[in-house]
């Protein structure tokens, strides 16, 4: 695909990224999108077939940008323990610069799982991200810098405390800014992971 | 066939004699192809009309040493022939053409080199004085493997037979031989491919995820050229130990190391990232004929 076409395909989907979050799934259209996109609706669909195409390829794009920079965090000569800071540090970041994505997440990704049934099965389409996380935690146990536990609770508590405060946050209930809640936040996941003599 | 047959003579070093054993239980028409082809003038578990002593004062030179068992100096450790094995080594490549490691220990030391008592016990490789070595028509043969193939033995010494030499590997293995994987071959791969777990001793799935097959680490070709012509652990609901590896016997080799729930090790070549990622992508896919018996 050129880059033309393909920065394009993007754009599109930071604006459906946008509209989804908002108005949830059902109530965004093709139109809406093409609307916020200033282009023709049958434009659009030399991008994207279908909404739920469109769906699909948003929550790849959204969980990429997350495995990208754990990617670079897992690639730095670090401590485990380091590496949850910043990775902790950085995701915050994200929410604060592009709660859209997160709540897409949120509030489509994990609400409307019917849309994502056939072709994001299971980590199909948050693969990236999910082998990142993997990866962090498989070398942090390998130095015995976290203590050894099944793959899917040490999992579950890193993404369930992350996700839930960026749900506070997007609910606007945090007292402070949420940066200033990043170390706090990363020394529970780090004390709830870390090796025990 | 007027022409004088190559001799052949297996010496037993330090050794549980399993190779002797693979030997012996070899398909009978291949062993008498063997016995039609070589002048097999010495093993000291066979009725053999010549001692080892006669063997290593007799002028005669020997073609193909074949030697089973790990090697070591220490007399008060092991010794044969009221000798050490070592010595008597030295003495049989003086008159060797080729040398060739048949199993694991003579290979690369084996079980016996973790005895911690004696720390000189070793591989035919570092068990041979380098002029010694050079005396030798060609580089050491180590035919790697706990026991090896019977198969495997009667092909390289046919192949050096005719063709004078054959192409090793790093660890000094027939490439022929060794230069695929365990895993190759496997009836199994299948249940890898779309990572279904199997037990041990069934028929179904894979036994890389938690009974510690190391056949995707392990160079041999034992899914190919079958045991007793018809089988192997993998194919029989065994997973694979990995004994042609120089790191052969491992602790805790029926299980797969893991932390996190993630295997150490990933199969060769792959990077562990690649490897997470496309599992990951595999798994979802649940093929509900991989997940029934066989047979009920
Ligand atoms: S059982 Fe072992 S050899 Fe067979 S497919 Fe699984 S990993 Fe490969």
């Amino acid at each position: 695909m050129s880059n033309l076409k393909e920065n394009k395909k993007n754009n599109i989907i930071e604006n459906a990224l946008k509209l989804f979050a908002q108005k949830g799934f059902y109530n965004t259209t093709i139109p809406d999108i093409a609307k916020a996109m200033k282009m023709s609706v049958g434009n659009m669909y030399n991008y994207f077939a279908s909404k739920e195409e469109l769906a699909k390829f948003a929550i790849k794009y959204s969980t990429n940008i997350l495995a990208d920079e754990l990617r670079e965090v897992n690639n730095m000569e670090i401590s485990s323990k380091e590496k949850i800071y910043i990775f902790v540090r950085k995701y915050l970041e994200n929410v604060q610069k592009s709660p859209e994505v997160i709540e897409y997440f949120l509030r489509v990704y994990l609400s409307n799982r019917e849309v994502f049934k056939q072709g994001c099965e299971g980590f199909l389409c948050v693969g990236e991200f999910v082998t990142e996380v993997m990866i962090l935690l498989d070398d942090g146990a390998q130095k015995k810098e976290f203590r050894e536990q099944e793959f899917f609770p040490a999992f579950g508590m890193i993404m369930g405390s992350l996700g839930g405060f960026a749900f506070l946050s997007g609910e606007n209930v945090l007292d402070k800014d949420l940066l200033s809640y990043s170390d706090a936040v990363a020394d529970n996941i780090y004390r709830a992971l870390k090796y025990d003599e | 066939m007027n022409e004088k047959k190559p001799t052949v003579v297996w010496f037993s070093a330090i050794t549980c004699n399993g190779n002797t054993h693979s030997l012996l239980s070899s398909n009978s028409s291949k062993f008498e192809l063997f016995l039609k082809n070589f002048d097999f003038i010495y093993h000291g578990s066979l009725t053999i009309d010549k001692s080892l002593e006669d063997i290593i004062k007799n002028q005669e030179q020997i073609d193909f040493l074949l030697v089973e068992g790990a090697i070591s100096s220490n007399q008060k450790f092991f010794t044969t022939s009221n000798d050490s094995t070592k010595n008597i080594l030295e003495k049989l490549v003086q008159k060797s053409k080729y040398l060739i490691a048949v199993g694991s220990c003579a290979s690369f030391g084996g079980i016996h080199a973790k005895f911690t008592q004696n720390d000189d016990v070793c591989g035919l490789k570092d068990a041979i004085e380098e002029e010694n070595k050079k005396k030798l028509k060609h580089p050491i043969i180590n035919l790697s493997g706990c026991p090896v193939h019977p198969e495997w033995i009667f092909q390289t010494l046919f192949s050096l037979k005719n063709f004078k030499e054959i192409s090793l590997d790093d660890e000094g293995r027939p490439k022929e031989l060794y230069g695929t994987l365990a895993h190759h071959g496997c009836t199994r791969n299948e249940y890898f491919e779309w990572k279904i777990e199997g037990n041990f001793g069934q028929k179904e799935g894979c036994l890389f995820y938690n009974q510690g097959c190391r056949a995707p680490m392990t160079h041999s070709s034992c899914n190919k050229i079958l045991w007793n012509d018809i089988n192997s652990k993998t194919r029989a609901g065994m997973p694979c130990i990995g004994c042609t590896e120089v790191d052969f016997p491992r602790n805790n080799m029926l299980e797969t190391k893991k932390n996190m729930g993630i295997p150490l090790e990933v199969p060769l070549g792959i990077s562990k990232r690649a490897y997470l990622s496309i599992s990951g992508v595999a798994k979802t896919f649940k093929i509900d004929r991989l997940h029934k018996k066989l047979m009920e």
